[in-house]
C-alpha cells in the first residue's frame, strides 16, 4: 500500500502518542522511585536508592511478595494441568457439547473481574465455610486459576491446531505406545506453548486485584493489595513507588518472553 | 536393508478385507468391501477424491475402526487392535516427519520405540538412508529438506524395519511431474528388491497404471473392478471403471447402434480410432448385409472388419505427445480420437475439415452399465 508522505508522517505521530500515553506514565513510576523528593516534585530534586533499601527492608511488602508468588505458582500449576487438558479434549477429540465446552472455558476472561469476584466469593461463603476452609491463599489461588486456565487453555489450543494431526498418528504407526507418542512427539511441539501459556498465567496472576479483593481473607495479603493499601499512607508513597517499578519489570519480562516463544513454528527452537 | 524377497512364514494374504463397512456419521465412506492383497504385491487403490479409498487404507493402518466387517493381516484378525501393534507402516501424503528430529532421529524412531540399542539403530537408519538416496543427510532437520528428499525420508523411516505392508497415501501428489514420474520408477524397484507388500493409494491413473501389480478402482465405497493394470485399461468392467482409468468414447443407446451398430453400451479407447482421408473411407467396400445398418447408423462395417464414418473436426488440442481431435458424427454424435504425433497428417486433419475414422470392430467393447 503506498502512503503519502504527509499521512506517514501523521501516523508516526499518532503512534508515537499513543504509546507516549502508555509508557510515560510508566517511566514516571521507575523515576520517582529512585527520586530524592518524598512528593515527588518535578524535576526530581535528586536521585537516592534509600526507597529502594527502605522497601526491601519493609516486612509487609516481602510477605505480599511471597504471597504473590505462592498464589502465582500454585494457579500457574493448576491451570498448565487443567488447561492443556481441556485444550487436548477439545482440539483432538469430538465429542457432544465440545463447542459449549469451549465456550464456557474462555468465558472467565471476558467476565468483569468484579463479577467473577462476586460470585466467587458467594459461593466459597456458602460451600467452603461451612466445611471449615476459611478464605485465604487457597481461595485467591482458586480465583486466579479461573482465568489462568484460559490463557494456557487457548495458547495450548493455537498450537495444537498448528500440529498436524498425522505426527501423532505417524508416531503411532511407527510402533509407539501412546505414552511414547506423547513423550516424543507431542509434548516436544508443545512444550514452548506450555512455557509461554504458564509465563502469562502467571503474570496476570501476580498483578490481579479486583477478583483478589473478592477471594483474600483479611490476613492474605498479595502484593497488588498491599500496593492498594499503601497508597494512601503519605509516609509509605515512595515504597510503594519502588514495589510498583518492581511489578513493572516482573511483569515485562515474562510477557516479552512468551511473545517471543509464541511467535515460533511449531516445535521450533526449544 | 536385504534385496532377497522376504521369507514366507505367514498363514494368509498380506491384506484381507471382509464386508468392511466404515460409516461417518450418517455419510458411508466404505461399503462392505471385500479385498485381498497378496504377499509381496504392489496393490493401488485407485479412485476419485472422497471415493473412500483413503478411509480403506486408514482402516487397514488402525487409524479408524470399522463399523462392520473384519481385517486380516497375514491372516491374523486385526479388527480393533490399535495401529502400533500392527505390522504396518504408513507413508503419509504430507509425510508427517517430526519437525523437531533429524533425519536420523525420524528414521529410527521405529527402532527407538521399540528399545533397539543405539548402535544397532543408527546402523539400520543408515541403511535405510542409503537405500533411498539419503545417506549424506542424516543430521539435517525436515525443514531443511525439499519436498522429494522430505518424501524419501519418510520412506526410509516406514522402511527401517521393514513391515510386512506398508502403506503409501497418495505419496507423490506434492511432486512435481518430472519427480513424480522418477519416483514411480523408485518406488516400483523399492516395491521390487525389498519384496515387501505396498498398498498404495491414488486417484492418478497413470500411477496407477506404471506401478501396480492389480488395481482396485473404487467409487462411492465399494470396489467396481478389481484387476492387472492391462485388464483395467483395456477390458474395463464398468461405464466408470471405463472413464476414469484413462479417457474413452462412452456409447449408450441410440448412439451405440448408430456409431458401434448395435444396442448397448460401448467403450472405444480415443488411440484405437485412426484418421483417414473421407474419400477412403466411403471407396471401402462394405461387409454383406450392412446395407440394411446404414438406414440407422452413421456408420459402416467394411469386409475386413472395420468400421469407418465421415465427420467433421470441431477441436484440435496437442498433448505433447500425442494430439486430441474431436470429431462431430453425423446426428450428433461425438468421438475423442488420440493420435500420436507422427508425421502423415491426412490433409483434411484441420479445425472444421471433414474426416474420416476407422476402427476395429473388437475395439468397440461393450461395458455393463
Amino acid at each position: 500500500m503506498r502512503i503519502s508522505r504527509t499521512a506517514r508522517v501523521a501516523l508516526g505521530c499518532v503512534t508515537a502518542a499513543g504509546l507516549a500515553i502508555v509508557y510515560v506514565p510508566l517511566l514516571l513510576v521507575l523515576l520517582n522511585s529512585v527520586n530524592t523528593d518524598r512528593s515527588f516534585g518535578w524535576p526530581p530534586s535528586g536521585l537516592t536508592g534509600r526507597w529502594w533499601r527502605a522497601a526491601l527492608h519493609s516486612e509487609g511488602a516481602r510477605q505480599a511478595l511471597l504471597t504473590s508468588l505462592k498464589a502465582g505458582l500454585a494457579a500457574t500449576a493448576i491451570a498448565l494441568v487443567l488447561g492443556t487438558l481441556a485444550a487436548y479434549a477439545v482440539h483432538r477429540h469430538r465429542f457432544f457439547g465440545r463447542r459449549t465446552v469451549s465456550f464456557l472455558l474462555v468465558l472467565p476472561i471476558a467476565l468483569p473481574g468484579i463479577v467473577s469476584g462476586i460470585a466467587l466469593n458467594a459461593a466459597f461463603r456458602t460451600v467452603l465455610d461451612p466445611i471449615g476452609v476459611g478464605f485465604g491463599l487457597f481461595t485467591v489461588v482458586v480465583g486466579h486459576a479461573t482465568f489462568c486456565v484460559v490463557i494456557v487453555f487457548n495458547n495450548i489450543g493455537a498450537r495444537l491446531r498448528r500440529i498436524a494431526p498425522s505426527l501423532a498418528e505417524a508416531s503411532a504407526d511407527l510402533g509407539a505406545r501412546p505414552w511414547q507418542t506423547f513423550r516424543y512427539v507431542t509434548f516436544p511441539a508443545m512444550r514452548s506453548a506450555l512455557f509461554a501459556g504458564g509465563l502469562l498465567a502467571f503474570a496476570l496472576s501476580f498483578d490481579e486485584i479486583v477478583v483478589t479483593t473478592f477471594t483474600a481473607g483479611p490476613g492474605t495479603r498479595t502484593l497488588p493489595i498491599w500496593i492498594y493499601e499503601n497508597l494512601a499512607r503519605p509516609h509509605q508513597a515512595p515504597v510503594v513507588n519502588v514495589v510498583a517499578a518492581l511489578l513493572i519489570l516482573a511483569s515485562v519480562i515474562p510477557v516479552y518472553i512468551a511473545q517471543r516463544l509464541s511467535s515460533d513454528t511449531a516445535g521450533g527452537r526449544l | 536393508m536385504q534385496t532377497q524377497a522376504r521369507a514366507t512364514t505367514r498363514t494368509g494374504p498380506a491384506v484381507r478385507l471382509e464386508a468392511v463397512t466404515k460409516d461417518f456419521g450418517t455419510v458411508r465412506a466404505v461399503d462392505a468391501v471385500d479385498l485381498t492383497v497378496h504377499e509381496g504385491e504392489f496393490f493401488t487403490l485407485l479412485g476419485p477424491s472422497g471415493s473412500g479409498k483413503t478411509t480403506l487404507l486408514r482402516l487397514v493402518a488402525g487409524f479408524e475402526q470399522p463399523t462392520g466387517g473384519r481385517i486380516e493381516l497375514a491372516g491374523d484378525d486385526v479388527t480393533g487392535t490399535p495401529p502400533n501393534r500392527r505390522d504396518v507402516h504408513t507413508v503419509f501424503q504430507d509425510y508427517a516427519l517430526f519437525p523437531q528430529m533429524s533425519v536420523e532421529q525420524n528414521v529410527a524412531y521405529a527402532l527407538t520405540v521399540r528399545g533397539v540399542r543405539k548402535a544397532e539403530r543408527l546402523a539400520r537408519a543408515h541403511e535405510a538412508l542409503t537405500t533411498v538416496r539419503l545417506d549424506g543427510f542424516a543430521a539435517r532437520r525436515p525443514a531443511e529438506l525439499s519436498g522429494g528428499q522430505r518424501q524419501r525420508v519418510a520412506l526410509a523411516r516406514a522402511l527401517v524395519d521393514r513391515p510386512a505392508v506398508l502403506l503409501l497415501d497418495e505419496p507423490l501428489g506434492a511432486l512435481d511431474l518430472a519427480l513424480r514420474q522418477e519416483m514411480q520408477t523408485e518406488l516400483k524397484e523399492l516395491q521390487r528388491t525389498t519384496g515387501i507388500t505396498f498398498l498404495l493409494v491414488t486417484h492418478d491413473q497413470d500411477e496407477a497404471l506404471t506401478m501396480s501389480d492389480r488395481i482396485a478402482v473404487v467409487r462411492d465405497g465399494r470396489i467396481e473392478q478389481t484387476g492387472p493394470p492391462v485388464e483395467v485399461y483395456e477390458r474395463p468392467a464398468t461405464a466408470f471403471v471405463a472413464g476414469f482409468v484413462g479417457t474413452t468414447n462412452l456409447l449408450r443407446g441410440e448412439a451405440a447402434v448408430r456409431v458401434v451398430g448395435r444396442p448397448g453400451t460401448y467403450s472405444i479407447r480415443p488411440e484405437r480410432i485412426l484418421l483417414t482421408d473421407p474419400a477412403e473411407a466411403s471407396a471401402r467396400e462394405p461387409a454383406e448385409g450392412s446395407a440394411r445398418q446404414s438406414a440407422e447408423s452413421s456408420a459402416e462395417t467394411s469386409a475386413d472388419g472395420r468400421r469407418t464414418v465421415t465427420g467433421r473436426i470441431t477441436d484440435i488440442v496437442h498433448a505433447g505427445a500425442h494430439t486430441r481431435f474431436t470429431v462431430m458424427l453425423p446426428y450428433g454424435d461425438r468421438l475423442i480420437v488420440h493420435r500420436q504425433n507422427l508425421t502423415g497428417l491426412p490433409e483434411s486433419a484441420r479445425p472444421d475439415g471433414e474426416i474420416g475414422l476407422s476402427w476395429d470392430e473388437r475395439d468397440a467393447f461393450p461395458v455393463p452399465s
